[in-house]
Order: C-alpha cells, then structure tokens, then sequence
C-alpha cells in the first residue's frame, strides 16, 4: 500500500517541476519583487523592502491614466460587446436563408490577425496627408466636422478603441451565444406558444435563464479579458501609449519592464500585483452574483 | 368541447432534397370527437399521430382541410388563441422554475380584463396541483422531482387555464411499467373530473384500449379505424386493426374459401357465404376451444401455465408466423392433455411453470383439435386486407 502512494505522485512528477519552475516560483518571486525597493536584474539586489513600489505605482499619474483607461474600457465594452453579441445571436438563430454565410462574416474578426485589423481601422480612423479616413469622410457628408480619432482627443481616442474592442471580442461571444441558444429545447418554446406567451416575455423568462449560465461565463472571461488588454491598443496607436495617453494596466507592466522607461521590476511587479487584485476582486463579486442569479 | 376534423392533411417536404415527394404525415383525416370524452390516438411510431396532434394543437399548420372546435373553425386560429392545453412527452417543465412558478406561467400571460392578480394566480395553481395531487411539491424545482411527478406537473400546467381541449402527447412513455399503470388510471380520473375534452397519442394498445372511451387506429398517416376500445377489438375494419389490438395478437392464417367452407390447408374450419378465393384468416387467441371433434389439428408445442388462464403454444404450417398462441381457461387443460395421450410414447408433454424458468421444455408437436369460436374469427380479403363480412 506504501508502494501505491508514492506512485501517484512520481507520475506527477514532470508536471511538478514544470510548474513549479515556470509557474509557482515566477508567482512567488513577483511578490518578493513587489516588496524589494529599486531591485536590479543584472546585480541581483535592492536596496531594501517596503510597499515604497506600491506607493509609487499608485502615485504614477501614468498609472492612474493607465488604470481609468483600463475600467473605462471594461465598463464599456464588456456589456456592450455581451448584449450585441446576444442580439445577432438572437437575429442569427431566427433567421433561416443565409444563417451560415452570416455566422462565418461574424466569424471572421476572430481569425484575422490583431494588427490586420489595426490596420483596417487606421484606414477608418486615421488621418493622413491625403485623406482625413473614411469616418471623418461620412461625418463630413452629414456636415459634422473631422475629428482626429487617433492622435486627437481622448475621448475620441477612447471610442475607437471602445468600437474595436467590442468588434475583437464579438465573434467568440456570438459563437457561444448561438450554440447556448441552439440548445435550448424546442419544446419549452411550443409550451410557451400554446400558452400565447409574448415574445418578449418568452425571451425574459425562457430564453435567458436557459442561456445565463453562457451568459455569465461570458462576462466573467469578458471582465478579465479586458482588464488584460494591451496588443489591440499598440495595434492602434503604437508603442508608446504612455504619451499617447491610452495605456493600460498590463501595457504599463510591460512598459515598466522593457518598454521607454524600461528596466524597473519591481514597479512592474507592484503594478502586476494591483491588477491581480483587482481582477480576482472583480472575478470573485461576478461569481457570487452569478451564484445567486443562475439557479440550474 | 366537441372536435371535428375534416379532410384534415398535413404533408412534409422529403428532408432527402433529392426526393420530391413530399412526405404525408397526416393522410385526408375526417373525424368528430364527441364532447368530454377521452380519446387514444393509437398507431405504430411514424404513423402521424403526434402530428395530428401539433395540427390539432395549432403548432402545425395543415397542408389542407378544416379544424373545427364546437362550431368555429380554428385553422387559421394560432396555438395561443385556441385554448388547448398540451402536455409535451418529456414534460417540457421549465427547468429553473418551481413547480408553483411553472403551473402559473401560462397564466402570467393573460392581459386586459383576463389578467389576474399574484393572489388568483396561487389560487388557481394550487387547484390544479390539488387535482394531480402534487400541491406539497410546489417550491420544488422540475430537477428535483420523479418523472412521475414532472409527469403531473405538466398536466397541472396544461389544466391551470382551463382548457377547451386538453392533448397529451405520449403522456406515459417515459414512465416504468408500474408506474404507467398506475398513471394511466390517474390520467382517465382527471379526465372525468375536469370533463375536458382529452386527446392522448400512444402506440400501447393496451393503454389505448384501458382507458378511453374512443379510440383512432391509424397507420402511415392513414386513419384505419374510429370506434369504442371493445367494438374496434371486436369488429376489426381490416388485417391492421386486427393485428395492432390485442395481447398476444391475433393468429393470421394463410386460407381460402371454397365451395361454402373456409379452409385452413385441408381442413375445413366452418362455413361461410363468401366466393372462392384465397383469403387471409384471423383467431383470437381467446377463440380456440380444444375439442377431440374440433375441426383445426395444431401441433403442441407447450402449455404455459399463467394461473387463471392458460396459454398453449402450437404450429400449423399454414400459420403466418412461428407460433400460434391460444388462451384457454386453466381447467380446459386436462382436455388438452388428454387428446395427445393416444400418441404418446413414453414423454408427457411438457407443462411449463411461466415463472421458475426450469429446463426448456422438448419439442413434441403432437396433434391437438380445436373448435373456433365463430365470433373470434375474421376473414381478410386477401388483396385489400379489409375484413369480409360473413353473414
């Protein structure tokens, strides 16, 4: 029987060690640089420990803007990209000709490379010597007035990077919300039709419940999602973000670690640790609200 | 509410696209069903019964022909202005409502002056949970309840509203075998009790013949038969009816009429006032009465012993099929017996006990007389199967 515990764990062995080395120390040794004042990669030392990290981070007003930029963006999109992804899902399932064509064009966003579709919205968005992009050319057609959306205002900064956002995220949400919807039985929706429920009611009070459990799975990983991002906003408006001032949480690590300012550890580490905390904050509120919502 | 279907027929495009010809699942249906009464809607799997009754419900919208309810015409009617209650095979309760919640939710959808208050609502859900005798179930949640109780939860459901007509489809099919018994009876003391109007889909005769006061034989979308359980039994309109009613089926012989006699092989089993010609014959298994002087020899194969009656097993190579089972009352078996013992060698036939199992009995095909019973016997035109009449 002795034998037959230690089995078990030989066989876990090579998965130990990997994570262990790759995962586990990493997680650990970011804490420990959290708390090192100034630590130095090439001479391995600091000079000293303390949440001096912690109080700089929060005090880097490119933090602050990196961290409004970045609950902007998911107060924003997560619901906005959730509740439009329900409603083609719900347009897609409803509608009979044509139903593959539309679910691949619905598709697609989400094969296509990032910094493809960066490029495409710089022609959209971005103004150049010859033309001022193709939405300022329709705001002008309805007598509006050219708005530089990529090196101009922060809200207008902001929208694009709203509207790319939702349009990135779109296809994986559609993709699961028809499936959740398809498999809602056809049969709760003839019960309902014999009892001439409204359309609307059916929707609040059939459909959405069947499909919450997606629903929420879809916001939880919406949320932490977009509280990572970072590639699609170098893919709109380069790499220093800073300056341009759309960082976010995790471009702001990155940039901490190699970026202009590069070669500060233990700030990145302090400002990985923030965002870790925020990110489970939010995960854990998302899942107790989910626990009491969805009841199947 | 009484219900008439006239030329009612529903066709389906091939799923094969290949194949043009549309699918005909309901076949120029004219039929009334009284008022108040209960009704099985029997047939085979496929046979349309089911569609009939989404076309019935207003799921289906028929290819052709009428549907009346009293006197309206409810064709054109959608499913929500009919007032029919319809109760799915899998219940179709909702899953994350309780059963309170899923009993009121068809009248959560009444408005205007219909509209009710939380209080009527609780009112009525419990009256009809009372009537399906599920009213301390009611915070329960479908996932937590026994198919038989999801089974009257869906009816509660269909009844809250008071239905003009009430379908069930399949009602008892997902249930065990006691349990369908016991539910199949329940399902008839609702019926009388609410005197809705009850239209039930199922392929068990049994069921069929047990509990409604009307049966519809129907086959590929074809109605064969509409009668009372015992009259269709009784009187088959063709070979389909005869075979489908009855357990164990009735036992169709390969015959022919000639010169005034119907014969199966050479032996002349009565006489009937038919023209000549091959024909098919069908006995009741309750119709065979051994008899030394009977007119049909059958080889015995066994003798089942199932206490009040007995089921004897025979051949005959005329027969279509393998065996031949009669029923006979157990103490008709000495005469049984008796008429092999003549050419007995040293082996009595073996009478097997149905429930010990035991040794599996020899064949021994000796030769035992029946008499037909002239009421258990039908004759079946040959070409058309329909039954010919005798006198």
């Amino acid at each position: 029987m002795k034998q037959s515990k230690l089995k078990p764990w030989l066989y876990l062995l090579p998965a130990i060690i990997f994570l262990g080395v790759f995962m586990v120390y990493p997680l650990i040794d970011v804490v420990v640089y959290s708390f090192e004042e100034g630590y130095n990669f090439v001479s391995q030392t600091s000079n000293g420990t303390g949440l001096y990290n912690y109080r700089y981070v929060l005090r880097d007003p490119y933090f602050v803007q990196a961290l409004k930029n970045t609950f902007v963006l998911v107060i924003i999109t997560v619901p906005v990209s959730t509740g439009l992804a329900l409603l083609i899902s719900l347009a897609l399932s409803s509608v009979k000709p044509l139903r593959n064509l539309f679910q691949t064009v619905y598709f697609l966003p989400y094969v296509t490379n990032t910094l493809a579709v960066g490029l495409v919205f710089m022609v959209l968005f971005k103004k150049t010597e010859y033309s001022d992009g193709m939405v300022n050319l329709l705001i002008k057609a309805f007598g509006g007035e050219a708005v530089d959306f990529i090196d101009g205002p922060h809200w207008a900064k902001m929208l694009v990077m709203c509207i790319y956002t939702v349009w990135i995220v779109l296809p994986f949400k559609i993709l699961i919300l028809t499936s959740a919807l398809a498999s809602v039985k056809e049969d709760y929706y003839k019960a309902a039709r014999v009892d001439g429920t409204r359309p609307s009611r059916i929707f609040f009070r059939i459909t959405l419940p069947m499909i919450s459990p997606m629903i929420f799975y879809l916001i939880i990983t919406g949320f932490i999602g977009a509280f990572k991002a970072y590639s699609d906003e170098v893919a709109l408006f380069g790499v220093d973000l800073n300056s341009a001032g759309m960082n976010t949480m995790v471009g702001y690590i990155y940039d901490m670690l190699y970026g202009n300012s590069g070669g500060y550890p233990s700030f990145a580490s302090a400002a990985a640790l923030i965002l870790f905390a925020v990110v489970f904050t939010i995960t854990c509120i998302n899942l107790m609200v989910s626990r009491s919502r969805v009841q199947y | 509410m009484k219900i008439k279907l006239d030329h009612l027929t529903k066709r389906f495009p091939n799923r094969n696209k290949k194949i043009h010809e549309d699918v005909i699942a309901v076949n120029d249906f004219t039929f009334e069903i009284p008022d108040g009464k209960l009704i099985g809607l029997l047939g085979p799997s496929g046979c349309g019964k089911s569609t009939t009754l989404n076309l019935i419900s207003g799921l289906e919208v028929p290819t052709s022909g009428r549907i009346y309810f009293g006197d309206t015409d409810v064709t054109d009617l959608p499913a929500e202005n009919r007032g029919v209650g319809l109760v799915f095979q899998n219940y179709a309760l909702y899953p994350h409502l309780t059963v309170m919640d899923n009993i009121t939710f068809p009248l959560g959808n009444l408005r205007g002056d219909k509209k009710l208050t939380k209080e009527q609502m609780r009112e009525k859900a419990i009256a009809a949970a009372k009537l399906v005798q599920i009213e301390e179930l009611m915070e329960r949640r479908p996932s937590e309840l026994s198919g038989g109780q999801q089974q009257r939860v869906a009816i509660a459901r269909a009844l809250v509203k008071m239905p003009s007509v009430l379908l069930l489809d399949e009602p008892l099919s997902n249930l065990d075998a006691r349990l369908r018994l016991q539910t199949r009876e329940e399902l008839a003391r609702i019926q009388r009790e609410t005197g809705i109007t009850t239209i039930f889909v199922t392929h068990d005769q049994e069921e069929a013949m047990s509990i409604s006061d009307l049966i519809v034989v129907m086959k590929d979308g074809v109605l064969h038969q509409i009668g009372k359980p015992q009259e269709v039994y009784d009187s088959p309109c063709n070979l389909f009816v005869a075979k489908f009613l009855g357990t164990p089926p009735i036992n169709v012989f390969d015959g022919r009429v000639y010169e005034g006699h119907l014969y199966i092989g050479e032996e002349a089993i009565m006489d009937v006032d038919l023209p000549h010609g091959q024909v098919w014959i069908g006995i009741r298994p309750e119709g065979f009465v051994p008899d030394p002087e009977g007119p049909l020899t059958l080889r015995l194969k066994k003798i089942e012993v199932m206490g009040r009656d007995t089921s004897v097993v025979t051949t005959h190579p005329y027969f279509e099929g393998t065996f031949i089972r009669s029923i006979i009352p157990s103490e008709e078996i000495p005469t049984v017996l008796g008429m092999t013992e003549g050419h007995m060698d040293d082996t009595p036939p073996a009478v097997e006990d149905n429930g010990e199992g035991g040794s599996a009995p020899e064949p021994l095909f000796l030769p035992v007389r029946f008499r037909i019973k002239p009421s258990k016997i039908y004759v079946f035109d040959r070409k058309t199967e329909e039954v010919l009449p005798r006198e």
